[in-house]
């Protein structure tokens, strides 16, 4: 690779086709979310074909919104912030395009085998052994790609967003590879190499910590790349950022037992889960506060940009569903909520309001510059986007918060002789009033989807692709 | 729950992992500075040049003005 440094030029391409492709899967994604509800409602939705049955489109729901919108989302991002902070090209660029290709490869191997219903049956974890073995080669040439620009850095600090980055590649390396460990049967089946209440356990030891560090740690590099960026103003303090991260990643990992609560796990490891997650409060609420106070002294620009809209919504949503989380992992409140649609509710404040407002954010800051513009084709409609999406959000959580604690009353209700007061079919009647203000409000998010979409397309079509220079090392304020 | 027997060494293994990145970093001096590395990603101009596009791009650069360092 060219090391001259006049000639040098950041991988804007890959950062470019990444992130396209973010916008395009969370279309798919929300698309298949929008079908599902549908189908809660109306059973009629799944045509009668095997292949658009509930059972099959939810898993290709959760896997095209986490791996497909979420990865390429973290891939783009993250090798855009890790070139810039360390002012230096990517390392090994041929492997970062392999990255992308095979990812995308991934991706289509995912839609197909869970629509063919072929699948592992482990929950964010469907995929078979063919298809792990790939994502397990991705991930490894993903850690050589970002620790060797970090390596090859001309900046002596490594900026925190990069630490963020960095963890969820090794957590998330980690659990995927221990998580998936199976036996072969044919090139389609596998079988688990946990049984019973042990696997359940791998299984939650990896499904929490994926929300921990995918959906969570990922996510915050961004937030702290961007949100100063956006604002013109330094994070709130730099110090708190440092505090968060060694903070979150020393309390994660021991927090996945409670989503087994009231199960076969044994209860201290119930408890020990419990005392975990509420104790992920602190750092959480740390870093949310220091977002969103990095605006403190510039609150008026959050009247002008709608780009800091969506990441201070996102912040928001982060400190709502980060005490939401361990309020629910309370084994008093768990009793209320477990297995009602409260805990749907909860998941998408984080995913639409956290993770999906702080990638549209990110994505509406990076892509006009990937395209040598200042700013996106209409600023005006990433402001529709904004409300559209914000409205279709509230819509949504409140309406499983309502017919979640609903579900949960009703089930737990009793007469005096011992018996159940209602039948479960009882509270399903009673929870469709709530479905179809869920399906509005997932229809309206999808939309502000496509009106991103359209707004992508056209600044692509103004702009043509940049790939910028790397400053020449000697340049004062790096020093 | 033979499984923990897994479970808490991988963790203790991983906290040890980032226990021994948290000495390194800490040794190696990356937190004597916890001011400038804010600063610095805002000194890093990532916005396209004027004559790179038309002539809308000027006001993004008024706007950016004096964040520099």
């Amino acid at each position: 690779m060219a090391m001259t440094s006049k000639a040098e030029l950041f991988n804007y391409t890959v950062v470019r086709q990444f992130a396209i492709m973010a916008v395009i899967w969370g279309i798919v994604g929300l698309l298949v979310g929008v079908v599902i509800s549908l189908q809660l409602i109306w059973p009629a939705f799944n045509f009668d074909l095997p292949w658009l049955t509930y059972g099959r489109l939810r898993p290709l729901h959760t896997n095209a919104i986490i791996f497909a919108f979420g990865g390429c989302a973290l891939f783009a991002t993250s090798y855009y912030i890790v070139q810039r902070t360390c002012q230096t090209r990517l390392f090994a660029n041929g492997l970062a395009s392999f990255t992308f290709w095979a990812w995308q490869l991934v991706i289509l191997l995912a839609a197909l085998s869970l629509v063919f219903g072929i699948t592992s049956g482990k929950e964010y974890a469907e995929l078979e052994w063919p298809i792990d073995l790939l994502i397990a080669v991705v991930w490894v040439s993903y850690a050589i790609v970002f620790f060797g620009t970090i390596v090859k850095r001309r900046t002596p600090h490594i900026y925190v967003a990069n630490w963020f980055f960095g963890a969820m590649i090794l957590a998330v390396a980690l659990l995927h590879i221990v998580n998936s460990v199976a036996i072969p049967v044919t090139l389609f089946k596998s079988y688990s190499a946990y049984a019973g209440v042990q696997d359940a356990m791998v299984q939650w030891w990896y499904g929490h910590n994926a929300v921990g560090f995918f959906l969570t740690a990922g996510f915050l590099g961004m937030m702290y790349y961007f949100v100063p960026k956006q604002a013109g103003r330094p994070i709130y303090s730099y110090r708190l950022s440092i505090v968060h991260f060694w903070a979150l990643i020393f309390t994660y990992m021991w927090a996945g037992p409670h989503h087994l609560l009231y199960t076969a796990v044994p209860d201290w490891a119930q408890t020990l889960g419990m005392i975990f997650s509420v104790i992920l409060l602190a750092p959480s609420w740390g870093g949310m506060i220091n977002g969103i106070m990095t605006l403190s002294g510039a609150w008026h620009k959050l009247r002008s940009d709608p780009i800091l809209k969506f990441m201070i919504v996102a912040l928001s949503f982060y400190g709502m569903s980060t005490f939401e989380g361990p309020a629910l992992s309370v084994k008093t409140i768990n009793a209320l909520a477990h297995y009602t649609d409260w805990i749907i509710g909860h998941v998408h404040s984080g995913a639409l309001g956290w993770v999906g407002f702080i990638t549209m954010g990110s994505l509406y800051y990076l892509i006009p510059r990937l395209y040598g513009r200042t700013e996106m084709w209409s600023v005006k409609l990433v402001n529709t986007h904004f409300w559209i999406a914000t409205i279709g959000i509230v819509l949504y959580v409140a309406a499983l918060w309502i017919a979640g604690v609903m579900q949960g009353l009703m089930w737990r209700s009793i007469h005096v002789d011992g018996s159940l007061t209602y039948t479960f079919i009882e509270s399903v009647k009673a929870s469709y009033p709530f479905y179809y203000i869920r399906l509005l409000g997932g229809v309206l998010y999808f939309l502000g989807m496509l009106l991103m979409l359209y707004n992508v397309l056209k600044t692509i079509g103004q702009g043509k692709s940049v790939d910028a220079a790397v400053p020449t090392a000697t340049a004062p304020a790096n020093a | 729950m033979e499984i923990l027997w897994l479970l808490i060494p991988m963790s203790v293994l991983l906290v040890l992992i980032m226990g021994s990145i948290f000495w390194w970093s800490v040794r190696s001096g990356q937190f004597d500075d916890l001011d400038g590395p804010a600063y610095r990603i805002l000194a890093d101009d990532d916005t396209p040049k004027p004559e790179m596009a038309s002539g809308e791009v000027l006001e993004g650069e008024r706007e950016r003005k004096g964040m520099g360092g």
